[in-house]
C-alpha cells in the first residue's frame, strides 16, 4: 500500500510509511473530523451576515465556506460567506467574538 | 588492484581543519550555516574564504548560535539542498536539541566536528566527551586518526550519508588541536575526481516544491512514533555495509582503504589496545617497537563509533587474551567510558573473548605519550596469564 | 621506527613561532620529506611564551604526542632564555639557535650547553629587510644553514611560493622575507 492521505488508516506498518516521518500528500486534515470536539457551536445567520469575512480570516481551522458571486452593479466577483464546516469546527468561538457587534451574525450555542 | 591504477593525487601540507575545509570545497555543498567555536572555527572560516573567492557556489549563512546553525542546516537539507556545518564541544552541546531531528527527518547532513572537552571546567583541548555526549543522536560518527583521514572521511561521509539506503546525518571528527591545528603531509584528490566520487545528491523530498506540497516535522504520537523510529534503526544497521563498501571503493580508486575498524598487527596478537582517533597513530609506533622485542601486541582502531561495529569487534577480539579499551572521555556512570562499556557488550555473547580493562586518558587535552602506552601493554602482557583481572577501570596520568 | 627529527620553537605570541613551524613543514614536504607542525596546543596570546613543534622524517609520521626530546631548538625571543627552560629534554649533542645580537660563546657559557649553539640577529635582519620585528622567516635560513635538514634552494623556492600566495598584493613583503632568509643563512654563527 502506498501512503496517501486517503488511506491513512492509522494502521500503516514500518515499510508503508514515507521516510523521515513526512506527509507526502496534502489534505490529511480533511480526513480528521474534529467537529465532535466542541461543547459550544457557532450558529451562523446568513440573513444578518454582510460577508466581511473577518471570521474567515480568524478561523484557526479554516472552517468558513465561501463562494464567488457576480455583482451586477460593479460587474466584478464578490466573495460571499456561505457558513461553517461543522465537521471540522472545534467550537473555539473566535468567529463569534470577531463578528462586528452591529452585525452579530454568529452566536455560540450549546453543541448538539 | 595494482598501484598503477590508483589515481594520482597532490601531496600537500595541511592542518586537520584545512584538510576538512578543502574536502568541503570539493564537495561544494549548496548551503553551509555555521557559527565559530574553538578549535573548529577555522573550518568554516577557511570555507567562507572559498565562498568569497567564488571557488564554491555555496550559500554561506552566518547565524547567531550553533542551535541556529543546525536549525538552518536542517531547514536547507529539508528543502532538498546538500547542507553542511561544522562545530565542536559546547557548540555541539547547543546543537544537541536539533541533532536527533536531523536524523529523524533522514537528512544526510555532514558535519566536521573537532573533538574538544565539554565544560566544566572550561577547557578548549581535545577529548571525546562532546562527541560521546551525542552518541545516541542518530548521527553516524566517524573518527579520524590524522589530517589525511579527516579529509578522506569527509568525502566518504557525504557519499555514505546520501546513500538512499542510509539517509542519516554524519559527524566526522578530528582530535582538537592535535589534528585540527597540526600540519601534516596529506594527499588530496583532483577536484573533479572528488566531485565524481561524492556524486550528485538526489534528495528524497523538497520542502520548497510547491507542485507537491509536503509536511515535515509533524507531531507523531503513540500510534506512529515507534513505526517512524524503526527505519532509523534499520538505516543505522544498513550503514555498516555501506560504510565498508564506500571505504573499499575509496581504497581501490585512491589507495587508502577504510573499514569500520582498523586492525593493526592483530592476526597473531595476544594482547591489544582499542582506541579512537589520533592516539591510534602513537600506539602503532609503540606496537612496532614492542614487536621488535618479540611481544605479540596489536591495536584495534575504532574508526566508526556509530553505527557501533559489534560484529567486527567481536571477530577481531576473538583470539586475543587481554585487551585494554582506551576512552578519551568518562561516561560518569561510575563504570568507565562509553567505548569500554560498548566493547564489553559487543563481546558479552561471544564464546571467545579476552579479559578487558578500561583506561580513561587524555581528558582536557592531557598528553598521551609513548611510555604511558608501553606501560599499558606491559600490564596486558601480565594480565593475559593472570588469574585476577585487578582494577577494571583505571585513569592514566592523573595526580592522585 | 624511522629516524624522525624533532624541532621545538620558543617564541612569544605574535612573533610567528607557529607560522615558522608551518613554513618548515611546508618546505620539508616540498623537498619530498614527510613532516608535522603543531603549536603547543592552545589559544596564543600576544606576548605570552608559546611553543611550536616540528617532526620531519623520510617515512610516515604516525605519532601524535607532544615532542619531549627535540634535537633542535630555536628561540625567537632571547628574553625567554631567562624565563623558560629552553634546554628541557634536549640531548647533549642537540642544536640550539638563538635570535640575539650576542655571540654564541656568551650563550654557551650562560647555558653551559655542550652541543651546537648558534646565534643570529634575526630581529635585526627582519627590521632591515621587512621593516618589522618578525624574526621567524630569517630563523628558517639560520635553521637550514646550521642543521642542513632541508635543501636550501628548495626551501627558498617553497617559502617564496607560499609568501606569494599570502601576500599577493605586497611584493615588497615577499622580497624582504626572502632577503631576510638569505641574510640569516649567511650570518648565523657558531
Amino acid at each position: 500500500m502506498t501512503f496517501t492521505a486517503g488511506n491513512y488508516t492509522g494502521k500503516l506498518t514500518v515499510t508503508e510509511l514515507p521516510e523521515g516521518g513526512i506527509w507526502t500528500e496534502p489534505g490529511s486534515s480533511l480526513m480528521r473530523k474534529t467537529g465532535d470536539w466542541k461543547t459550544l457551536q457557532p450558529v451562523w445567520d446568513g440573513q444578518k451576515c454582510i460577508s466581511c469575512l473577518t471570521c474567515w480570516a480568524y478561523c484557526p481551522d479554516s472552517c468558513f465556506k465561501t463562494e464567488k458571486v457576480l455583482n451586477e452593479k460593479t460587474g466584478k466577483e464578490d466573495v460571499k460567506n456561505r457558513g461553517i464546516d461543522l465537521d471540522h469546527c472545534k467550537g473555539c468561538g473566535i468567529c463569534a467574538a470577531v463578528c462586528p457587534p452591529k452585525v452579530a451574525a454568529i452566536t455560540m450555542e450549546k453543541a448538539r | 588492484m595494482t598501484a598503477t591504477t590508483i589515481i594520482k593525487q597532490l601531496t600537500v601540507a595541511k592542518t586537520g581543519n584545512e584538510a576538512m575545509a578543502d574536502a568541503m570545497r570539493q564537495v561544494n555543498p549548496d548551503v553551509v550555516a555555521a557559527y565559530p567555536i574553538t578549535p573548529a572555527t577555522e573550518i568554516a572560516q577557511i570555507f567562507s574564504s572559498f565562498v568569497a573567492d567564488g571557488m564554491v557556489t555555496t550559500d554561506m549563512v552566518t547565524v547567531e548560535s550553533e542551535h541556529s546553525a543546525m536549525s538552518a542546516t536542517i531547514g536547507a537539507a529539508a528543502a532538498g539542498a546538500r547542507a553542511m556545518t561544522a562545530t565542536a564541544s559546547q557548540g555541539l552541546m547547543l546543537m544537541a536539541e536539533m541533532l536527533p531531528i536531523a536524523a529523524a527527518l533522514r537528512l544526510p547532513i555532514v558535519m566536521p566536528e573537532v573533538n574538544r572537552a565539554i565544560s566544566g571546567p572550561i577547557n578548549i583541548h581535545c577529548d571525546h566527551s562532546d562527541t560521546m555526549f551525542c552518541r545516541d543522536a542518530g548521527w553516524l560518527q566517524i573518527f579520524s586518526e590524522n589530517a589525511q583521514e579527516a579529509y578522506d572521511n569527509v568525502l566518504q561521509a557525504v557519499k555514505i550519508a546520501e546513500d538512499p539506503r542510509v539517509h542519516l546525518p554524519a559527524l566526522v571528527t578530528t582530535d582538537g588541536f592535535i589534528i585540527s591545528h597540526g600540519m601534516e603531509t596529506i594527499k588530496i584528490l583532483p577536484d573533479d575526481e572528488a566531485k565524481s566520487f561524492v556524486g550528485e545528491y538526489k534528495p528524497n523530498y523538497s520542502l520548497l516544491n510547491h507542485e507537491k506540497p509536503i509536511t515535515v516535522g509533524s507531531i507523531d504520537l503513540q500510534n506512529y512514533y515507534f513505526e517512524h523510529r524503526i527505519p532509523m534503526i534499520e538505516a543505522m544497521k544498513t550503514a555498516k555495509d555501506i560504510i565498508k563498501q564506500v571505504g573499499r571503493e575509496y581504497g581501490e580508486k585512491y589507495g587508502r582503504f577504510y573499514d569500520l575498524i582498523e586492525q593493526y598487527k592483530i592476526d597473531d596478537a595476544e594482547v591489544a589496545l582499542i582506541c579512537l582517533g589520533s592516539t591510534a597513530g602513537t600506539a602503532k609506533d609503540v606496537v612496532d617497537a614492542l614487536r621488535t622485542k618479540g611481544q605479540k601486541v596489536g591495536l584495534i582502531k575504532i574508526r566508526v563509533f556509530r553505527p557501533f561495529p559489534v560484529e567486527d569487534l567481536a571477530a577481531a577480539l576473538r583470539n586475543l587474551r587481554a585487551a585494554a579499551v582506551f576512552d578519551r572521555s568518562d561516561s560518569l556512570s561510575g563504570y568507565g567510558g562509553p567505548v569500554f562499556t560498548e566493547v564489553c557488550s559487543a563481546l558479552f555473547n561471544s564464546e571467545n573473548k579476552p579479559k578487558i580493562v578500561n583506561y580513561i586518558y587524555g581528558l582536557g587535552g592531557r598528553d598521551i605519550d609513548i611510555h604511558t602506552i608501553e606501560a599499558v601493554y606491559d600490564r596486558l602482557n601480565k594480565l593475559k596469564d593472570a588469574q585476577d583481572t585487578g582494577e577494571i577501570v583505571s585513569y592514566l596520568g592523573v595526580r592522585k | 621506527m624511522a629516524e624522525t627529527i624533532e624541532i621545538r620553537w620558543h617564541g612569544r605570541g605574535g612573533q610567528g613561532a607557529k607560522t615558522a613551524a608551518l613554513l618548515v613543514a611546508d618546505a620539508a614536504i616540498a623537498t619530498g620529506k614527510l613532516a608535522q607542525a603543531f603549536p603547543e596546543y592552545g589559544p596564543e596570546r600576544m606576548g605570552a611564551p608559546v611553543k611550536a613543534f616540528n617532526r620531519i622524517s623520510d617515512q610516515e609520521i604516525r605519532i601524535h604526542c607532544s615532542v619531549e626530546h627535540p634535537s633542535i631548538v630555536l628561540v625567537l625571543d632571547e628574553t625567554l632564555v631567562d624565563s623558560v627552560n629552553i634546554l628541557e629534554g634536549v640531548p647533549a649533542n642537540g642544536t640550539i639557535i638563538i635570535n640575539t645580537e650576542k655571540s654564541a660563546d656568551e650563550y654557551r657559557q650562560q647555558l653551559g650547553f655542550q652541543g651546537s649553539l648558534y646565534t643570529v640577529n634575526a630581529s635585526g635582519i627582519a627590521l632591515k629587510n621587512i621593516g618589522m620585528n618578525k624574526p621567524n622567516t630569517p630563523m628558517l635560513g639560520a635553521l637550514v644553514k646550521a642543521t642542513g635538514i632541508l635543501d636550501y634552494q628548495k626551501m627558498l623556492e617553497d617559502t617564496t611560493h607560499k609568501l606569494e600566495k599570502k601576500f599577493k598584493n605586497k611584493p615588497e613583503v615577499i622580497e624582504g622575507n626572502v632577503k631576510a632568509i638569505q641574510d640569516a643563512y649567511e650570518e648565523v654563527n657558531k
